[in-house]
């Protein structure tokens, strides 16, 4: 057996890294627990036990965060999984190679934007007087719509401009699977007089099947997961009532309003139930498809 | 055959419309920015710039690249950027390539790391978590705490994984070290995924806004993404440092478009070279046989 002492010398960094600044954190945690004052710390802090966790409850902001995060998140992975899907298909369609490689291009491009970007982006195009209105008014001729300062649309907006970000970088390992299917199958099917819609639906969606069970599975994970940086970039108090999610919630409650300990309540919430959700979907994904994460 | 029936051969043409369609709708946005960094106020407030500059002027770069804000948080993020990519890469590859290998102890290490992934302490405790260290308002607080990413690291061990192991073997019989195979066959050959891996950490530097803000308590030592969030989104244009007169004479929204345009460039012009490697890379992460 050769000497394995350099693989452990090798983990020292990413060791010592994750020790101070993933679990340092959580130490951290036990202010959830307490009536966390800065200037008594952890050790000097009143324990006051689960009321942090009672008062998320109590709170009707915060209950309604916990609302609108759900809302959000779920459909933002409904939408988020359908679109990708389908893109793919029908991009697996084009035979002009120079058209595919320009829009695979594209579309992977938003991607790799930041949401200040993308933000600054929307806020321009969707305002009063943006692009989209004046084609709306034009056509329409109705009034302009407020997309980002109406609580019944601003949700829309989010799950819309997600969409425009992300579809195309969801479609690469959907790609890559229609990309892998043995054309035999296809012969198969055309021999046997299939249409190209036959073909899609008989031949196409059960070989990405296992990827789509995987991706789905595994995004249960992301339910309270609604996109700090798009939301925070997007949404203003008018929209706080539909817009405001978890995270966004408990850096205002917390950060800009000292309440340290509930802060810190309302994330170990959300990160605990999070954690359920993927050890469960991990274990689906496993039992399912054998995915295993590595 | 299904090609050359009427039906299909109208799919094809709509297919085709409305795919160049879904890629231009992904790059007309920032045309649009384009456009209206390079035109005059009038035509901005007169709702007149679609995807070609009117009254076209270069004022609006001018203004940025002379605003030493801009400019100093340019700088910022460029230092962040080479530093947290070599850390984090120097920190990744030396762990993916020992977690690609058999030895004792090491699921339990790999659990270790990938847990982090599953749970964090969350933002407050990791606010004063850096506080407590004293890494507030140094270049520190934005490299270190994301230094290392769980899922760069499973998207490496796959990678590392996929080189055989007779060229490991052969080396070792000749009597290379771990450290110089790890130099000289593994991280060659495993460009795609070091190159996907580089990429999505420069980015993240690049484009990572919130950090800065959190904490940075003086905006002079704001990244450029944090800046850009103030003057974009929060539109506290007082951060450009521009005279009253100055912001009377140009179009705020040419100003902000400037800017985000600047800020997206290096983007833009890095990553379609880089853009076979990441589909390589994310396609071999995440479909193994």
């Amino acid at each position: 057996m050769k000497k394995s002492w350099p693989l452990y010398v090798l983990c020292i960094p990413a060791f010592v890294f994750v020790c101070i600044f993933s679990y340092g954190p959580m130490v951290g945690l036990l202010m959830a627990f307490q009536d966390y004052k800065p200037w008594l710390g952890i050790t000097g802090s009143r324990w006051i036990g689960l009321d942090n966790f009672e008062r998320i409850f109590q709170y009707k902001e915060a209950t309604q965060a916990i609302v609108n995060t759900l809302i959000i998140a779920v459909s933002k992975i409904i939408v988020g999984i359908i679109v990708p899907i389908v893109m793919a298909i029908l991009l697996s369609e084009i035979r002009n190679m120079g058209i595919k490689k320009s829009v695979q291009t594209l579309v992977y491009l938003p991607h790799f934007l930041s949401w200040v970007t993308v933000a600054g982006l929307m806020i321009d195009i969707l305002g009063l007087d943006g692009g989209i209105n004046h084609i709306l008014t034009q056509i329409f001729g109705n009034d302009p719509i407020y997309f980002l300062g109406d609580p019944d649309l601003f949700r829309f907006t989010v799950v819309i401009s997600d969409v425009w970000k992300s579809f195309g970088f969801g479609m690469i390992v959907y790609l890559a699977t229609i990309a892998g299917i043995n054309p035999s199958y296809y012969e198969a099917a055309e021999i046997d007089g299939a249409t190209r819609r036959q073909q899609i639906r008989y031949v196409t969606l059960p070989s990405m099947l296992p990827m789509i069970i995987v991706i789905s599975t595994l995004s249960l994970g992301n339910i309270l997961d609604a996109g700090f940086d798009q939301v925070f970039n997007l949404y203003n108090p008018l929209v706080y009532s539909t817009g405001d999610i978890i995270d966004t919630y408990v850096y205002r409650s917390s950060l800009l309003n000292g309440q340290y300990g509930f802060g810190t309540a309302v994330g170990l919430f959300k990160s605990g139930i999070s954690l359920i959700l993927i050890v469960v979907s991990y274990r689906l994904a496993y039992k399912y498809a054998n995915y295993k994460i590595f | 055959m299904y090609h050359k029936t009427t039906g299909y051969r109208v799919f094809s043409y709509f297919n085709y419309a409305f795919m160049i369609l879904a890629g231009l709708a992904c790059f007309l946005p920032l045309l649009h920015l384009l456009a209206q960094s390079l035109s005059s106020k009038a035509a901005i407030s007169g709702n007149m710039v679609s995807f070609w500059p009117v009254g076209f002027n270069v004022d609006a770069y001018i203004k940025t690249f002379n605003n030493s804000n801009f400019n100093g948080a340019m700088l910022t993020s460029i230092t962040r950027t080479v530093l947290g990519t070599t850390i984090s890469m120097f920190i990744l590859t030396c762990a993916g390539y020992a977690l690609s290998k058999e030895f004792r102890g090491r699921n339990v290490l790999m659990w270790f790391f990938i847990f982090t992934m599953l749970f964090s302490g969350g933002l407050i405790p990791s606010y004063i978590l850096i506080t407590a260290l004293g890494l507030k308002d140094t270049i520190w607080a934005l490299v270190l705490p994301g230094a290392f990413g769980a899922y760069n690291l499973i998207l490496l061990v796959n990678f590392f994984k996929t080189i055989p192991k007779a060229l490991e073997e052969a080396a070792f019989i000749d009597g290379a070290s771990f450290f110089v195979i790890l130099s000289k066959i593994y991280l060659p050959l495993s460009l795609p995924g070091i190159a996907t891996v580089s990429l999505f950490i420069m980015v993240g530097h690049w484009n990572s806004w919130f950090d800065g803000i959190l904490y940075m308590s003086d905006a002079s030592k704001y990244p450029l993404a944090s800046f850009l969030q103030t003057v974009v989104v929060q539109s506290n244009m007082q951060n450009m440092a521009m005279s009253q007169s100055e912001v009377a004479a140009m179009s705020e929204q040419s100003i902000k478009a400037a800017q985000i345009f600047v800020s997206t460039l290096p983007i833009i012009l890095v990553y379609p070279f880089l853009q076979r490697y990441f589909v390589k890379g994310i396609v071999l992460g995440a479909v193994k046989e």
